[in-house]
């Protein structure tokens, strides 16, 4: 109730200010008077009896000041005086504003963006009901490579429709795949499409809404179903139908056969893999009707299926994993994949299966990216830190300057508090100018940053809309810089003596060393956190050089890839397709330009890798299985030591004959001369047991990935190829500009054949892609140190600039009694360099410590790499000494008359 | 400098505006002459004091103001208790007599 009513007065008095001030006054006037009454009642005259009123009760509007202070509401006025001011002086100094404003905008932009980045990837969770209690299944650990798999932790067909049968943890349980592409639509308007397999009850188990339409039941997933209805995602329906009603009932051609769109999916779902979207849906019994050649449903070999639950009411994903595990050896038992060698079926059934939480879907983007952008978010947050070094410092020098109008204010009345106020305001002024466009600057950070991380083939989708989440982050930074910044310098002049800095008047002799002695650990912190950010930045830029200049053993320029599909085709014997093949290689090779050609089961460094189990004079081992067609070692100029190349003569009647790397030689012959020597492959699903015989060895090259070990490789002949399939990638080499080729080989490819399809791309190019990660690092931990660098010689300059003013008198000083100007420069320089040699020594040693975290992101270099601490700290030096060297040299050039004559 | 009410313990200024009011509605003046009255000169509130006093207990609800026209034929604010004021003046005139007494008695003792 009173509470309600000091609510009520305080509005009153704020908003009808002009009222309650004069009821005051008058009340309080009316008090005067009566006084003055009084005593005139007792003999005064009214002249001296109100004078004396007057002197008993004080100045009137001191008194006024008292009552309104009392109320709340004065709190809120004097803070928006305190705005008013705050905004006036900062006005009049623009280009202090404008610096301030955008250095914080800089820091606060990228520290948003990257955040945006870290939260779209990893701390939002899936656009479903209740994500909480969605749990992953998954293999123990992973299936360890065996059989054929996208991922080791997917799971197979089979195994799902066990899993579904005989689990009792999940009220329910789905399954889905989405590393397809399919064409949409026909002739020149054929266009791809991302695909998600999914079961028919993912959507109702997600608790995922249609936003048109009707999306998948159990009843659409029917065994052979066929292809009949299909789901698109909202972006789909936004580009395809432009969002239109009628597209719901409508067909649409998918590899050539049409299906009715039954509806579509809300705009949040993205599907479950954060950064890649989805454009249709389609229930796994449709798969047949897409891959006529193998029923990939059947097979046990080929772990595709990423598989989820949702736990029921009272479970844990705990009880979960242990009842999955007590459920295993039945379920591995009835999927167990036949044609395999015994010891791989023991490795089968000995999987176990566990339940993983699953609430923020997976994300091959968080694996990548992780480490990364935290180190990213660090490096940013940092570069903030410099920024608000920068302007602590400036606040610092304009403190300086206006110690005379704080000692008036003081001297007037002012309490130290409101001072100390006073400059917070403007602190926050400056911090919130700083938030505002640093969000704008996020958006075009986190565009670029994604622009920099997406490729032609796989463009990167995320919500990096802003949210609540993105929203608090940027304020807090703002809050947490404002107070940074703005608290040491407010604290500062609000302790000045109102006596000596007036005594003192314009000319600041009495500066006292300490504020200097805090301008100089700010800046020495500044050096030291600058140095690490550019020996970070440093080792990211050699690592990637390292990446891009490395031998992997081939020569990747010049070489570009086809991939080609021949299963339009629809060729009734498989035997024909070795035949189609030879005929297109032949014609791809006499086209002008090629210079040569030749297939391979195998693209070296795109991740992939075929591994097959060996024995060899009864040891066994393993060994990564390539088969390439004749001239691929030419093709790829990689050095053919002993033996010779495979060649027409090989055939599938002939003995079965194999080229294998020197890892192969030095791991399983001990150097031995390996020609002649024979080797016998293990069995597995398709790939029979075969004795190859050592024909040729090879020089090293990576295999999967640039920062593997090389292992040990066998190349087989294609003619040999036992598993061979409709589709193969043709490596061919061309200095010829690639789009020349392309266009001449899909000519000559339609000639040949309309139905084949392909697809082309420039293998370097491919490679580079698939360093985006280690480019991004390069890119973004080089600008920012960059930043960093130039912030520091910015708050360098400064505080040179500062301390060189305020000794100005002395320099004359000195000059008139004969210093002469290199002795000037000289002594400021002296300065620069003991903050040097500290910040330097400083930086070097958190450097030490903080790098050896990001061994794992290094190629070729180890974190105390010496050529990069020492670029670094050279670089740093240079900068340094080239921003006192001007403010040393204005110095030298005072005239000392007009240096004393100041005095 | 005539302000004794800085010799008041802090808060009983509101506690003696309260009794004063207690007797019959008042304006400011009026107020500040009884208390010196009442004191026998002892107390004598500034206007500034006297008026932010008056103000707290106004927010607090403790007591109401009026304008009148005084017997002088002046326009002046008129306090007077509300319930809760006199609550309040009872409530703390019972709590001050413990905490004399008590003081009292610890002077005393020695």
């Amino acid at each position: 109730m009173s509470a309600l009513r000091s609510l009520s007065d305080g509005l009153r008095s704020l908003f009808r200010r002009e009222q309650v001030n004069r009821e005051l006054d008058e009340e309080l006037k009316g008090f005067l008077e009566m006084a003055a009454e009084e005593k005139v009642k007792q003999g005064m005259n009214r002249k001296d009896a109100l004078r004396a009123v007057r002197l008993e009760s004080g100045n009137l509007e001191v008194t006024k000041e008292t009552v309104r202070s009392a109320g709340w509401e004065f709190v809120l006025e004097t803070c928006c005086q305190d705005l008013r001011y705050a905004f006036r002086t900062l006005r009049k100094s623009p280009g202090f504003t404008a610096t301030a404003i955008f250095t914080l905008a800089l820091g606060i932009g990228a520290n948003t963006a990257i955040f945006q980045l870290l939260d779209a990837v990893r701390l939002r969770s899936l656009p479903v009901s209740a994500p909480q209690s969605l749990a992953l299944v998954e293999i123990k650990g992973g299936n360890h490579g065996f059989g054929v798999s996208n991922r080791d932790t997917n799971l197979t067909y089979p195994l799902f429709e066990q899993i579904r049968a005989h689990q009792k943890a999940f009220s329910g349980v789905f399954a889905w795949s989405g590393s397809d592409e399919v064409a949409v639509g026909q002739g020149s308007q054929q266009r791809k499409a991302r695909v998600l397999w999914l079961t028919g009850n993912t959507f109702a188990v997600l608790g995922v809404p249609p936003i048109k339409g009707r999306l998948f039941t159990d009843q659409d997933d029917r065994p052979d179903c066929g292809i009949q209805g299909v789901v698109i995602s909202y972006g789909f329906w936004q580009s395809e139908f432009g969002g239109r009603d009628s597209a719901i009932g409508s067909k649409l051609l998918i590899q050539g056969h049409p299906a009715e769109v039954l509806g579509v999916t809300p705009p949040d779902f993205f599907g479950f893999e954060v950064g890649s979207n989805f454009d249709l849906a389609e229930p796994f019994c449709s798969v047949t009707a897409f891959r006529p050649a193998a029923s990939v449903l059947a097979r046990r070999d080929l772990f595709w299926l990423t598989v989820m639950g949702r736990l029921k009411p009272g479970w844990s994903t705990e009880q979960a994993s242990a009842h999955l595990d007590a459920i295993s050896p039945g379920l591995f038992e009835a999927t167990e994949p036949s044609a395999y060698s015994t010891k791989s079926q023991n490795t089968y059934r000995a999987f176990r299966l566990a339940a993983y939480p699953a609430a923020n879907g997976l994300s091959d983007l968080r694996e990548t990216y992780d480490a990364s952008l935290l180190l990213l978010l660090g490096i940013t947050g940092l570069v903030l830190l410099i920024a608000c070094a920068n302007l602590t410092n400036l606040m610092l020098v304009r403190a300086g300057a206006r110690e005379r109008e704080m000692s008036v204010r003081l001297a007037c009345g002012a309490s130290r508090w409101r001072l100390v106020r006073q400059l917070l305001t403007e602190g926050l002024l400056l911090a919130a100018g700083g938030a505002f466009l640093g969000l704008y600057l996020a958006r075009i950070f986190g565009r670029s940053i994604l622009w920099l991380l997406s490729t032609e083939r796989n463009v990167l989708e995320l919500n990096l809309a802003l949210d609540w989440r993105a929203l608090l982050f940027t304020a807090s930074i703002a809050v947490t810089t404002c107070l940074v910044f703005g608290l040491a310098p407010a604290f500062r002049s609000s302790r000045a003596e109102p006596g000596d800095a007036l005594k003192s008047g314009s000319r600041g002799v009495t500066t006292g060393l300490e504020r200097f002695s805090f301008q100089r650990i700010l800046v020495v912190s500044q050096i030291a956190v600058s140095l690490v950010l550019l020996v970070g930045a440093l080792l990211f830029v050699r690592s990637f050089c390292n990446l891009t200049t490395f031998d992997p053993g081939f020569r990747e320029k010049d070489i570009l890839l086809a991939f080609i599909n021949l299963e339009p085709m629809h060729l009734t014997d498989i035997e024909q397709y070795p035949t189609v093949i030879r005929d297109l290689l032949a014609q791809i090779r006499s086209l002008p330009g090629v210079e040569s050609a030749a297939t391979s089961t195998h693209v070296p460094l795109d991740g992939s890798s075929w591994t097959l189990g060996l024995q060899i004079d009864s040891r066994e081992g393993w060994s990564k299985f390539t088969w390439v067609s004749p001239g691929y070692f030419e093709t790829m100029q990689i050095a053919l030591l002993t033996g010779r190349d495979f060649n027409d003569r090989d055939t599938q009647a002939s003995p079965h004959v194999a080229i294998v790397n020197e890892a192969f030689v030095q791991k399983y012959l001990n150097g031995a001369n390996p020609i002649g020597r024979t080797f016998r492959s293990v069995v597995e699903p398709g790939y029979p047991s075969t004795d190859y015989e050592i024909v040729g060895v090879v020089k090293n090259t990576k295999y999967a990935g640039l920062r593997e070990e090389t292992p040990p490789e066998s190349f087989g002949a294609a003619s040999q190829f036992p598993a061979f399939g409709p589709w193969f990638s043709i490596f061919l080499r061309s200095s010829s500009p690639p789009s020349v080729v392309f266009s001449a080989l899909r000519a000559k490819i339609n000639e040949l054949n309309p139905e084949i399809r392909s697809d082309f791309s420039v293998f370097r190019k491919d490679i580079e892609n698939r360093l985006i990660r280690e480019r991004m690092m390069a890119l973004l931990s080089g600008f920012f140190g960059a930043l960093a660098g130039l912030l520091t010689m910015i708050g360098l300059y400064g505080v040179i600039s500062y301390i060189v003013v305020t000794r100005q008198n002395e320099i004359g000083v000195r000059m008139a009694l004969g210093a002469s100007r290199g002795n000037i420069v000289g002594m400021v320089l002296r300065q620069t360099v003991v903050l040097l040699a500290l910040g330097t020594a400083l930086g070097a040693a958190s450097a030490v410590a903080v790098t050896r975290g990001v061994s794992s992101l290094l190629f070729g270099l180890q974190p105390d790499d010496p050529a990069s601490f020492i670029g670094a700290s050279i670089l740093l030096i240079a900068v340094a000494l080239i921003a006192s060297f001007l403010p040393a040299r204005r110095a030298s050039r005072v005239d000392p008359m007009v240096a004393l004559r100041y005095e | 400098m005539t302000d004794k009410s800085s010799d008041l313990v802090q808060g009983t200024l509101d506690m003696l505006i309260l009794k004063t009011l207690a007797l019959e509605p008042m304006h400011g003046y009026g107020i500040a002459v009884r208390l010196e009255q009442m004191s026998k000169g002892v107390f004598r509130p500034n206007a500034g004091s006297l008026f932010m006093a008056i103000q707290r207990l106004q927010r607090d609800g403790l007591i109401k103001g009026e304008w009148k026209s005084t017997e002088n034929n002046r326009r002046a604010k008129y306090y007077m208790l509300t319930d809760q004021g006199r609550k309040r003046l009872n409530s703390e005139t019972r709590e001050w007599g413990r905490q004399v007494a008590a003081i009292a008695r610890i002077l005393e003792a020695s």
